[in-house]
């Protein structure tokens, strides 16, 4: 029984994890129709920024997370204001292929400056080992994801919700010739939100390296459980995707556990049904354009 | 003249054999006795261009976006491979039929799942058809060999009479007559009015659906057909390498793929064979350059090519040929640019 709790338990906290590093790809892919698989680039630049703080420089890492979204965010912005605007327009076979091409590239690059062995973020004290609630182990870093993540996922409902900001956004995707003709500068609307998603790529990338691993490979490695989350999510809601990582966080834990012979096997298996069920997504409500 | 004897007419002239393309495969021909040290090379060319050809029916002709092509081409080579390693088929080309049916049927099977839904959804469909067999080939280690691969395959001799050699030759010269056998084909079935139909297809499904074209029938019988090849090509790979192993389903073959494709010109059969030429020579050149780092360098390719555009692409690099026979033959250019496939 306990065992089940504490696999939900991570399960829960990898399901979070996987939805802050998806959910700039949820917009992104989602919302404005642009097919991104560098996505895992970005969250890889945040993983080593802050490695390279925390293990060379000795910043504390609470210090150095804010350093990975903001270094993430501007490396997004960079590349949003010079290549990616070009592609919004082209075919979806051309955004893979520059895509792709991007990804073969930050692996590459990151190879040759930092070596292609897994790296590690040394922890603080405070954050290793477990304490038991009730028999129930709980990990004290994945307590700090569940965390973290939760107020992240709030606060976005919020802002999506509740801002100016958000309603122009969902403004400029619902309709971008109308938003844009009620005075929303619309690829500034697109280019902050992607730069922002980036930047949440780039938190969960340092989050992550604990959890997931960090390598070279990340990008080519957790490209596929980026776009389930966002295909399976769907793309109407900030809901469909977080549901969907935390399904996926789930049954990925429960299925390493319990069946581990199947590997990836389930993961992948259930993807293709609930696409071919519902192929707009379990949670989506329109059809994608 | 009536509008369907006119496009009768201008389908027919398309399909005509041109001398440019005799001297193409004249040419293919003679690289095998000119450069008899390089035949390992060149048979990796020739699977590749394959390959590339077998994508290029679906994406192409078809308009259906792939990123899992390489499973097909590892059902291919692990059923090659095992036919071989028990002793299932002997001789090789019977083998090389049967791995590329064993991919068809997969390929029959996978084409209901990608008929469905647009395209974000076809790219996640494939992609996980490939991770999946992935998966299942590391998974069931027993029969695959998991991470070792398949090892020890003895090929018997072509038809009983021609052996493998080790530098090659053999594999070279037969991969280079099941490409042609198989480019003929593909010709075939791209200028008959069934390859017409995917045109219209891929142009507008919802007005060929409306002309009264049975849209997913026809794609459903070109994915399987392209299944059909890439199995092939991957037996091909078995055979002339004698290995088999877990990154024939890896996603960096099916990226490179793209590129292949991307580099020689979708949408005429001649681009996957241009492209694996151009393809294995970049590939070649940035790994004596650094070694460990040369799909950077893809990469960039890939990046340059799409920023530059496709299309602008293939117009300047056949602008001077174009030139030269509109100014010496004083007639309208032969050679032209492929059809966009936007």
């Amino acid at each position: 029984m306990t065992s089940i709790l504490t696999n939900l338990f991570d399960g829960v906290a990898y399901g979070m994890l996987l939805f802050v590093l998806a959910c700039g790809l949820a917009v992104t892919l989602g919302l404005m129709n642009f097919v991104n698989l560098a996505h895992g680039a970005f969250a890889m630049a945040g993983g080593y920024v802050c490695m390279l703080l925390v293990n060379q420089h000795g910043w504390p890492f609470f210090a150095a997370l804010p350093l990975a979204f903001v270094s993430a965010a501007a490396i997004g912005i960079v590349l949003e204001r010079t290549l990616y605007r070009h592609l919004y327009a082209r075919s979806h076979l051309d955004q893979v292929l520059f895509t792709i091409g991007l990804t073969f590239m930050s692996v590459a690059a990151v190879d040759y400056i930092q070596g292609s062995s897994r790296v590690f973020i040394n922890l603080p004290d405070a954050l290793q080992g477990q304490f038991d609630v009730f028999g129930v182990g709980i990990g004290r870093y994945r307590l700090m994801i569940i965390v973290i993540c939760g107020l992240l996922t709030v606060g976005l409902q919020m802002v999506l919700a509740k801002t100016r900001f958000g309603s122009r956004l969902r403004a400029a995707v619902d309709d971008p010739r109308a938003a844009s003709g009620l005075g929303i500068n619309v690829p500034q609307v697109f280019a902050f939100t992607f730069a922002f998603g980036c930047g949440l790529a780039g938190l969960g990338g340092a989050l992550s390296a604990e959890i997931l691993g960090l390598d070279p490979y990340f990008p080519l490695k957790f490209m596929i459980y980026f776009l389930i989350v966002v295909t399976v999510g769907g793309s109407s809601s900030i809901t469909g995707p977080f549901l969907a990582s935390l399904l996926l966080g789930i049954g990925d834990v429960a299925g390493k556990y319990y069946v581990p012979k199947m590997g990836p096997f389930v993961i992948y298996t259930m993807m293709i049904v609930i696409l071919i069920w519902r192929p707009n997504g379990l949670f989506g409500r329109t059809a994608a354009r | 003249m009536s509008a369907s004897s006119d496009v009768g007419f201008h389908a027919q002239r398309q399909a005509r054999w041109h001398y440019g393309e005799a001297a193409f495969w004249l040419v293919v021909l003679a690289c095998g006795f000119l450069f008899p040290s390089r035949y390992l090379i060149m048979t990796d060319i020739l699977r590749l261009a394959l390959f590339a050809m077998s994508l290029d029916l679906i994406l192409g002709y078809a308009g259906i976006v792939s990123l899992g092509h390489a499973a097909f081409f590892g059902v291919g080579a692990y059923a090659a491979g095992l036919l071989a390693l028990h002793g299932i088929i002997n001789e090789p080309v019977l083998a090389l039929i049967a791995a590329g049916l064993a991919a068809m049927v997969l390929g029959f099977a996978a084409s209901f799942l990608v008929i469905r839904g647009v395209d974000l959804t076809r790219l996640m469909v494939t992609l996980g058809i490939a991770l999946l067999l992935e998966a299942l080939a590391e998974r069931f280690s027993n029969i695959t060999g998991g991470t070792d691969g398949l090892q020890g395959i003895d090929m018997q001799p072509i038809l009983g009479q021609i052996p493998f050699d080790m530098f090659g030759k053999a594999g070279f010269f037969y991969s280079l007559a099941v490409l042609f056998v198989l480019f003929l084909l593909a010709r075939r079935i791209v200028h008959s009015p069934f390859g017409l139909s995917l045109r219209a297809i891929k142009n507008n499904p919802l007005r060929a659906a409306a002309i009264g074209i049975p849209v997913n029938r026809r794609l459903i019988a070109i994915y399987t057909v392209a299944a059909f090849y890439a199995g092939i090509a991957g037996a091909l790979f078995t055979q002339t390498t004698a290995i088999a192993s877990l990154d024939v389903f890896a996603f960096e073959r099916s990226a490179d793929l793209m590129l292949v494709l991307v580099i020689g010109g979708t949408g005429y059969l001649y681009g996957g064979l241009i492209g694996a030429v151009i393809f294995r020579i970049l590939q070649e050149v940035f790994s004596t350059i650094t070694p460990q780092y040369w799909q950077f360098w893809i990469g960039l390719v890939l990046v340059v090519i799409v920023l530059v555009g496709r299309q602008r692409l293939h117009y300047g690099v056949l602008y001077l040929p174009n030139l030269l026979i509109k100014q010496i033959g004083g007639r309208k250019a032969i050679v032209t640019v492929p059809e966009s496939d936007a």
